[in-house]
């Protein structure tokens, strides 16, 4: 028996390609097999979802029958309370808006353009530390280091205490990937179990923010009194949480499939390695063409709506695949064609609507300097391994390692 | 000359002349170059400047953030134009083919384009309009010489009107912690495009910011000093208000008075088109030749039962530019309708405002997410048990959705339960809009023609 399309997207023998997949997806824009979500594939119909009021991010409107593996907000003592990301107005827009308050305009204005030096610096240091440039595995020694760093040090998470934090960021990672035949009630355990460790971990460093208040966001956020007042120290320990843990398993894929990408089209990576401005039009276009967040499967609606003639049963699950957006020939033309001189790129790798991307202006940044400085200064770079060896998660993904080789270190 | 190939020589070596030198005449022109016009294009402007963007002329340059000279539009393409700048067009020979312009010359053309959008309405009395420290605000000079009145730190500003213009202006003024006084004819700041359910949270807003908002009131008249600086306003309610800036925000007057004896369709409510941007001749006739975009167009809207609309909107100036361009260069089938929703936005007292559809055809309003006490909510307007607009405070990013209900219209209200549904948005309301034979500042989207009210259409967007 031929494995059913769900079972096909989640099937880690697709990973590296799941592309053909989210083509047979979009013969069937509202895809529903029995007991599953309602999986969502086509462009239109995926951004006026996203815009759509009827549409919850609150696993707690999914019906009882319905069970949600990626649920944030268990119940029980001590257990941290949803993030904003899963949450609805009116409670996810106060959150947003006084964790934006130290981070953007129109506040902050200055805080993530302030970073590039400091972003700048970090990038050289790591290439500067490569060492053997014929065994290069860009991930363990740029591409995860580099955001981490990042978010360390604008949240104020010591750099340190990495390996305190990575072990539980990668349970929270795994268990944002949907696993139909794993035990949902079993996962959801590890998972919370996992959340609640960082947010203790977190909550030290917030009460020491709170006597010591720095320039970091976490202290901003800990001694903020803005119109919206406080944050209760569970929000921000949700809050924290999910910044920390957003804020480096998103941009690690991007930078590294950005590379890929770069070294499967070598023109492109010469024309950015003379023109490093270019690194703008090419991380929009990999947020496109190898987005890495695949499909947002945590959305439930509201009351029974139309979609395409196909209609969704209030507290049905809805899984969103952008990547499967990105690449619909209704919108963009000759989609799996990676190129950076396409106009009018309003993919959908960020999301829309009031949960996109909330760090997007800082993973832009970060993914622009880390290409055009990879480019400069590695001297004919190469893949040693194609496709590389990719993470189990078809949510959040991107290869494991990659590894390359070149001739040198340019200065 | 009509006939096979003429659209071809057109392109190739015909003349066609824009007037009208802001957004849709320059967006206009980059369309006509990227669809392949080849022959001499002329873009008239009585102003000296290229073609600036409005926006920032209420806000940032207010503000003092952005220079009245540094708001150039940017160029999409190169239009390799004869520019004739400073000089307005006074006249059309439509026998003739030719534009006369005040210098006396006249230039030909095989297509035109008019694009000469809208003036600010002065102050009606001349004499107190002279008065030094009184202003409108519409040109890139108004908004330069205004700004620096305002860094010399006036006593106290008087805006005349709280449309959206007038409130942006106190909204400046205020961040710059100027006492000022908003005096409108209306029950509300805004009442005329969004009605006084909307109006009243406006009204809130300017209090909370310290604005000294007056409603139902008028001003009948400005008073000088000896040396003819304005010094105090009379309102009729008996008071006076005694204020060294005084900025005169009563709407704006089409620029067509320059067509008069053309013999086009040309007016007080601007020019009348057809929806693929074709000017009519005061017949009724459609012209081949002459094609209006932006403000100054008034054409009829498939959603909105052909009703003609004209929209002082920004995007409305760029799509109907790129329509009317694409059309001149067309054969009868291969022309686009401008069917672009109306859609408008506004920055004022730290709120972003934003809508779609046409708010002040509807006569019922519903919040739909969120509540007018926060200040931040969506309200969805009816007309005859369909959605026809929606405004969005602090909210736009739902506002797509509402687009697509209006695009398909969508019965009202909207039977269905959505995220942040408060208590008292389960209702509609009347939106209480202003009977629109009283004068106002006025909403910036005048409709005539037909009601509404046929819901048998169903309009597909292309996307």
């Amino acid at each position: 028996m031929t494995p059913s399309l769900l079972h096909q997207v989640l099937d880690y023998a697709n990973r590296a390609d799941p592309y053909p997949i989210y083509e047979e997806l979009r013969k069937t824009p509202i895809h529903h097999e029995a007991d599953g979500p309602y999986v969502i594939s086509t462009y239109y119909e995926i951004r006026s979802l996203l815009h759509d009021p009827r549409i919850s991010s609150d696993a707690r409107n999914l019906s009882s029958t319905t069970h949600d593996p990626l649920a944030e907000g268990a119940q029980g003592e001590g257990a941290l309370p949803p993030s904003f990301l899963r949450l609805d107005p009116p409670e996810h827009d106060r959150l947003r808006r006084m964790t934006n308050r130290p981070f953007g305009p129109p506040h902050s204005p200055r805080r993530v353009d302030g970073m590039r030096q400091e972003l700048h610096g970090i990038v050289s240091g790591l290439i500067d530390d490569i060492g053997d440039p014929g065994r290069i595995d860009l991930v363990d020694q740029f591409s995860y280091p580099f955001p981490v760093t990042v978010i360390c040090r604008l949240l104020g998470v010591p750099r340190e205490d990495e390996a305190r934090f990575h072990t539980w960021a990668d349970t929270i990672a795994a268990g944002l990937d949907p696993d139909p035949d794993a035990d949902p009630a079993e996962r959801g355990k590890v998972s919370q179990e996992a959340r609640m460790q960082l947010g203790m971990y977190l909550a030290g460093l917030v009460e020491e923010r709170r006597k010591n208040p720095g320039e970091d966001m976490l202290s901003e956020l800990a001694t903020a009194t803005g119109e919206d007042g406080a944050m209760t120290t569970m929000e921000l320990l949700s809050t924290a949480a999910l910044l920390l843990i957003a804020g480096h398993e998103t941009t690690v894929n991007l930078v590294t499939n950005g590379m890929l990408t770069l070294l499967r089209n070598p023109d492109v990576l010469e024309r950015l390695r003379a023109d490093p401005r270019l690194a703008v039009p090419i991380v929009e276009e990999l947020l496109r063409f190898e987005p890495p967040v695949q499909l947002v499967p945590q959305r439930t609606t509201l009351t029974d709506i139309e979609v395409r003639g196909v209609t969704i049963p209030k507290g049905a699950s809805l899984w969103l695949v952008l990547a499967s957006g990105n690449r619909d020939p209704q919108r963009f033309e000759d989609p799996d064609r990676f190129d950076p001189d396409r106009r009018d790129i309003q993919h959908l790798g960020l999301g829309s609507g009031i949960h996109s991307c909330f760090g997007a202006p800082l993973a832009r940044l970060e993914a622009q300097f880390a290409l055009s400085e990879l480019a400069r200064r590695l001297e004919n770079p190469r893949l040693l391994e194609d496709p590389p060896p990719y993470r189990q998660n078809a949510v959040l993904r991107g290869p494991r390692h990659l590894s390359i080789a070149c001739d040198g270190i340019r200065p | 000359m009509l006939g096979d190939g003429y659209l071809e020589q057109l392109k190739r070596e015909g003349r066609i002349v824009v007037v009208g030198a802001s957004l849709a005449g320059l967006r206009a022109a980059e369309t006509l170059r990227s669809e392949g016009f080849a022959g001499s294009l002329t873009i008239i402007g009585d102003e000296p400047h290229e073609p600036y963007d409005r926006p920032p002329l209420s806000k940032q340059v207010l503000l003092g953030r952005a220079g009245a000279d540094r708001t150039a539009l940017p160029r999409l393409r190169s239009v390799d134009a004869t520019w004739r700048l400073g000089v307005p067009a006074t006249g059309l020979d439509r026998a003739a083919r030719r534009v006369r312009l005040a210098d006396g010359d006249e230039v030909p053309y095989d297509r035109l384009l008019i694009a000469t959008g809208v003036r600010a309405r002065p102050w009606p009395r001349a004499a107190e309009a002279e008065l030094d420290g009184v202003f409108v605000l519409r040109t890139r000079d108004d908004s330069a010489a205004l700004a620096r009145r305002l860094d010399a730190g006036p006593q106290r500003v008087l805006v005349i009107g709280a449309g959206f213009t007038g409130s942006e202006i106190a909204s400046a003024c205020r961040e710059r912690g100027l006492p000022v006084t908003v005096a409108e004819r209306g029950a509300a700041p805004l009442v005329g495009a969004l009605g006084g359910v909307v109006g009243a949270v406006a009204a809130e807003l300017q209090r909370q910011h310290g604005v000294d908002l007056r409603c139902g009131v008028m001003v009948t008249a400005l008073e000088g000093d000896t040396s003819g600086r304005v010094r105090v306003a009379h309102l009729s309610d008996g008071s006076t208000v005694e204020a060294d800036v005084v900025i005169v925000s009563l709407g704006a007057i089409r620029n067509t008075e320059w067509l008069s004896g053309s013999g086009l369709g040309a007016g007080p409510r601007g020019i009348a088109c057809d929806a693929g941007c074709r000017a009519f001749d005061i017949r009724g006739i459609v012209t081949d030749d002459i094609y209006a975009a932006g403000d100054v167009a008034r054409s009829p809207h498939a959603l909105f039962s052909y009703q003609f609309l004209s929209l002082e909107h920004w995007g409305n100036a760029v799509s109907q530019a790129r329509i009317a361009a694409h059309n001149m260069l067309s054969e009868s089938t291969d022309r686009l309708p401008h069917m672009e929703v109306p859609a408008f936005w506004s920055a004022q007292f730290g709120v972003n405002i934003k809508s779609v559809g046409v708010p002040s055809l509807g006569t019922e309003i519903l919040i739909s997410q969120g509540s007018l006490q926060d200040q931040r909510f969506v309200g969805v307007y009816g007309y005859q048990g369909r959605v026809i607009g929606a405004v969005a405070f602090d909210q736009a990013k739902w506002l797509p959705f509402y687009q697509e209900l209006i695009e398909t219209t969508a019965s009202f209200p909207p039977p269905f339960d959505t995220v942040d549904r408060r208590p008292d948005g389960q209702r509609p309301i009347d939106a209480d809009f202003p009977d629109p034979s009283v004068p106002t500042h006025g909403p910036t989207v005048t409709l005539s023609g037909y009601s509404p009210a046929d819901r048998r259409m169903t309009f597909t967007p292309a996307h």
